[in-house]
């Protein structure tokens, strides 16, 4: 007994220290120089460019594919990419572009006018023969094009059904990434785990739910990348992905919680920050009820104290938006839009003028959702803050689908405000599809608060017909002061996006597009 | 034997048929279709439309559900729009892990549960007893997501022990210490209520057999105590035990869901959450109906398992 016991032991006691050991072994190994791992937030869908719809996809395929134009390191301003140089005819409906000489698909096939062609396509053509390799949930931003057309093998022409100023930036957006044709038609409806574009990375391999990895492309046109290998790694749970980051299990994290961002204080890592084209407000509905007088819109716009809500509920995150275009378009903010001020008092009066004081208000709550940062707590601080002004404000809570659901159709019968997020690519977008009389939900827009301003629809329309990036500018501020004035929603916050690199990281910066751009990040 | 297995396996099927009716519709009628989930803030009415048609989610709700299953008796399981794979595919590979994940944390839950139980009842009222009753309440008591983060900190943030997440480390070899490095936390969280609810039942199971008089006949014949615990009593009160350990491993096999959510352990139960999420229907209603054909399958394997330890069941 006495020696059975003894072995007992000792058997016990090697198995935990193996267990153990071989734990700590694991997880001290470093990971190698020039070998990038990014926390991501979910596993890709797809990546197929034509196919996705989430920022999170877009992560990884702007590094691998090319568009024929991009966005300015830094900026929101269209520069040439796979395109060299193009035209557009005076009436804003036909772009021609030069394509770039020499460049190479990953698999090896050449890239060409007739491969810009097929992406186009196969896109838009019902009867073009991968048209079935889809559905493409986003090529509605190219539903402008008519045709595209092969002038010789380097030059290629889009020919619009009209002007359509937005065009060239929904070119640099993921969507209008160019795939290898042959890639196509090798993997037809698995082209999306076989990706091959021209970019400076290449696909590797996808291992499900673990890992997508891409190494650098040695003859990228625009110069190889520093890193050898990066590896994308789906890590849905917040706080999980930011115990990876304080383990060193990856070396760069997007998308940090608020109230994690203490945790990566110090030498040891590096927070970034950039505004992004992103927008957080609240729809008012303008049809039915107290928000029918704009008076009460503007009350509720001074009411609610915004500085609180990104300071404290979002932790400096956001910053304070002062109308309906967010700065980082900068070449269409308006500088002078001053956002409204807190102003409780004025709030009053203006809900006693309007003799709404008391009024019961519904307000539709998210509880998260693509853009939406922290629904529910910034939904209670906006409900405080206007009954301190005398409005009753019940909240109801939806998941995020199921409240799109109730939201998207419009707020009549059901709500007064609802909370919402956008982020665009073009300074277009979001006004032309939720301001303007034209897009109201029963014509298919998103004005889901019936908002209706015939000046603002004129501007609308005389920007996405104009090619000339300054006059779009003037037209554009000229709407965000009318609609500031208006008050169609409550302007809340600009969404800052963050990262965390570790002290091994260098060269990185964050892009206001929102993309990770990541060919010229080093790592040590 | 054969003949009773036979039965119960033609029993399954109604309840299968009645499983792939309610998930089918549940996630028919729940608010928010796959395309809004797709569009997400670009969900017009018009585009909406449009994509329901491509995935074919246009036509009447019975007609959908023949198709289904008329293909599901057929073994395709269709295809996942979210991942853009088949389901079948993805439900396997993802079970395995849980598999991997649960198999080992019912090894652990088993073995701990049943012999801490057991002490206890051999000590009955002495400090051991006292000790073990109490690390079996706090166990039952900590949610398993909040043990999970805990564990991380201190074992993978502070300590540097294990890995954080994952299966497999991202560089280096894939062999069997790589894997029970990063299965060892998360099997060990997962493991802890199921221990603590076997202990307790194995506790009064043992105390029950305890008192019976063909006890007292092997210690008066002069079994040594330890074998009268571990080879009279444990065997006697494995018969009530193991029906218990058939539902704790129902249990172990749902509660890995916080655990895979934690531990981001790429398994089934994480694939439905974000499944139902993302409004992925077909992969929603593969991923229960096969989670579902298993259990059936383990239930019937336990009713099996207690039969040839109790004849009188067989019936």
């Amino acid at each position: 007994m006495k020696h059975s016991e003894i072995t007992r032991r000792v058997l016990l006691a090697a198995t935990t220290a193996t267990v153990v050991g071989l734990g700590a072994v694991a997880a001290s190994a470093q990971s190698p120089a020039n070998v990038l791992i990014v926390g991501q937030i979910a596993e890709p869908k797809s990546l197929d460019p034509a196919a996705v719809t989430a920022v999170n996809d877009f992560r990884i395929l702007m590094n691998v594919f090319d568009g024929l134009v991009r966005y300015r390191d830094g900026t929101l301003e269209v520069e040439e990419a796979l395109a060299t140089d193009w035209t557009i005819s005076d009436d804003g409906t036909v772009y021609t572009f030069s394509l770039r000489d020499g460049v190479k698909f990953h698999d090896g096939s050449d890239f060409n006018a007739e491969a810009v062609k097929f992406n186009f396509d196969r896109m838009l053509d019902e009867g073009h023969p991968y048209h079935d390799t889809g559905p493409f949930p986003l090529s509605f931003f190219f539903s402008a094009v008519n045709s595209v057309d092969v002038v010789d093998s380097m030059s290629v022409q889009f020919t619009l059904n009209a002007p359509y100023a937005p065009f060239l930036s929904n070119l640099a957006y993921p969507t209008g990434l160019i795939v290898s044709p042959a890639s196509v038609e090798a993997h037809g409806s698995e082209v999306g785990r076989n990706p091959s574009g021209t970019g400076a990375f290449k696909f590797v391999e996808w291992r499900s739910n673990e890992a997508v990895v891409v190494e650098a492309n040695p003859g990228y046109w625009d110069g190889a990348p520093a890193l050898e290998t990066v590896v994308f790694r789906p890590i849905t749970d917040a706080n999980t992905r930011t115990a990876e980051m304080l383990a060193g299990g990856i070396d760069l994290m997007v998308e940090v919680p608020p109230v994690s961002l203490s945790e990566f204080q110090g030498d040891a890592f590096t927070i970034h920050e950039q505004a992004g084209p992103h927008v957080w407000f609240l729809i008012l509905n303008a049809k039915e009820g107290p928000f029918a007088d704009v008076r009460v819109r503007q009350a509720a716009n001074y009411a609610i104290n915004k500085e609180a809500i990104v300071n404290d509920v979002l932790e400096g995150t956001a910053a304070v938006a002062a109308g309906p275009t967010p700065p980082a378009f900068a070449w269409a903010y308006n500088e002078n839009l001053q956002p409204y001020p807190y102003d409780p008092d004025k709030a009053r009066a203006l809900i006693a003028e309007a003799g709404a004081e008391g009024a019961e208000l519904t307000f539709f709550v998210t509880e998260g959702g693509s853009g939406m940062l922290d629904p529910v707590a910034m939904g209670t601080a906006i409900q405080a803050d206007l009954e301190a002004v005398g409005l009753e404000v019940s909240i109801e809570t939806y998941e995020w689908n199921t409240f799109l659901g109730e939201v998207n159709p419009g707020l009549e019968g059901k709500a007064d405000m609802a909370e919402m997020a956008w982020m665009t690519n073009d300074p277009d977008t979001l006004p032309f599809l939720a301001l303007r009389t034209a897009a109201w939900p029963d014509q298919g827009g998103f004005n889901s608060g019936y908002y209706s301003n015939p000046e603002v629809d004129k501007l609308l329309e005389a920007a996405r017909a104009s090619t000339d990036q300054d006059e779009r500018a003037m037209l554009y501020k000229e709407m965000q002061t009318i609609v500031q004035e208006d008050a169609p929603w409550v302007f809340v916050a600009n969404w800052k996006q963050n990262a965390v690199t570790s002290d091994r990281v260098g060269n990185f910066s964050l892009q206001p597009s929102f993309f990770l751009l990541l060919d010229e990040v080093t790592k040590n | 034997m054969a003949g009773y297995i036979l039965k119960r396996l033609v029993s399954a099927i109604p309840v299968l048929l009645g499983i792939s009716i309610i998930v089918f519709l549940i996630m028919a009628m729940i608010p928010g279709d796959p395309a809004m989930a797709i569009l997400g803030s670009y969900a017009t009415p018009e585009n909406v439309e449009k994509l329901n048609r491509d995935l074919g989610l246009d036509k009447p709700l019975v007609q959908r559900y023949l198709i289904w299953l008329g293909n599901l008796v057929q073994g395709d399981f269709g295809r996942s729009f979210s991942l853009n794979r088949a389901v079948l595919d993805e439900v396997l590979e993802r079970f395995n892990t849980t598999l991997l994940l649960a198999g080992t944390s019912f090894v652990i839950c088993s073995i701990l549960g049943v012999s801490a139980g057991a002490i206890a009842a051999a000590r009955q009222f002495a400090l051991a007893d006292k000790a073990i009753t109490f690390v079996v309440l706090l166990g039952i008591s900590i949610p398993s997501f909040f043990l999970g983060m805990m564990m991380i900190l201190l074992f993978s943030v502070n300590l540097r022990w294990f890995p954080v997440s994952g299966m497999w480390p991202i560089y280096g070899t894939r062999d069997l210490s790589a894997l029970v490095s990063h299965l060892t936390l998360p099997a060990l969280v997962l493991a802890v209520v199921a221990t603590g609810v076997i202990a307790r039942l194995s506790r009064s199971a043992m105390l029950e057999v305890l008192r019976q008089d063909f006890i007292r006949t092997a210690r008066a014949k002069g079994v040594h105590e330890r074998g009268v615990i571990w080879r009279h009593a444990l065997r006697a009160a494995m018969v009530s035990i193991i029906p218990v350990l058939g539902v704790q491993a129902g249990f172990v096999l749902s509660g890995a869901v916080y655990v895979e959510i934690v531990f981001q352990w790429p398994g089934v139960g994480r694939m439905l959450v974000d499944a139902i999420l993302k409004r992925d229907i077909l992969l929603v209603q593969g991923g229960v109906v096969f989670v579902a054909a298993c259990y059936v399958m383990f239930n019937l394997a336990v009713d099996v398992a207690q039969s040839l330890l109790d004849p009188r069941i067989r019936t």
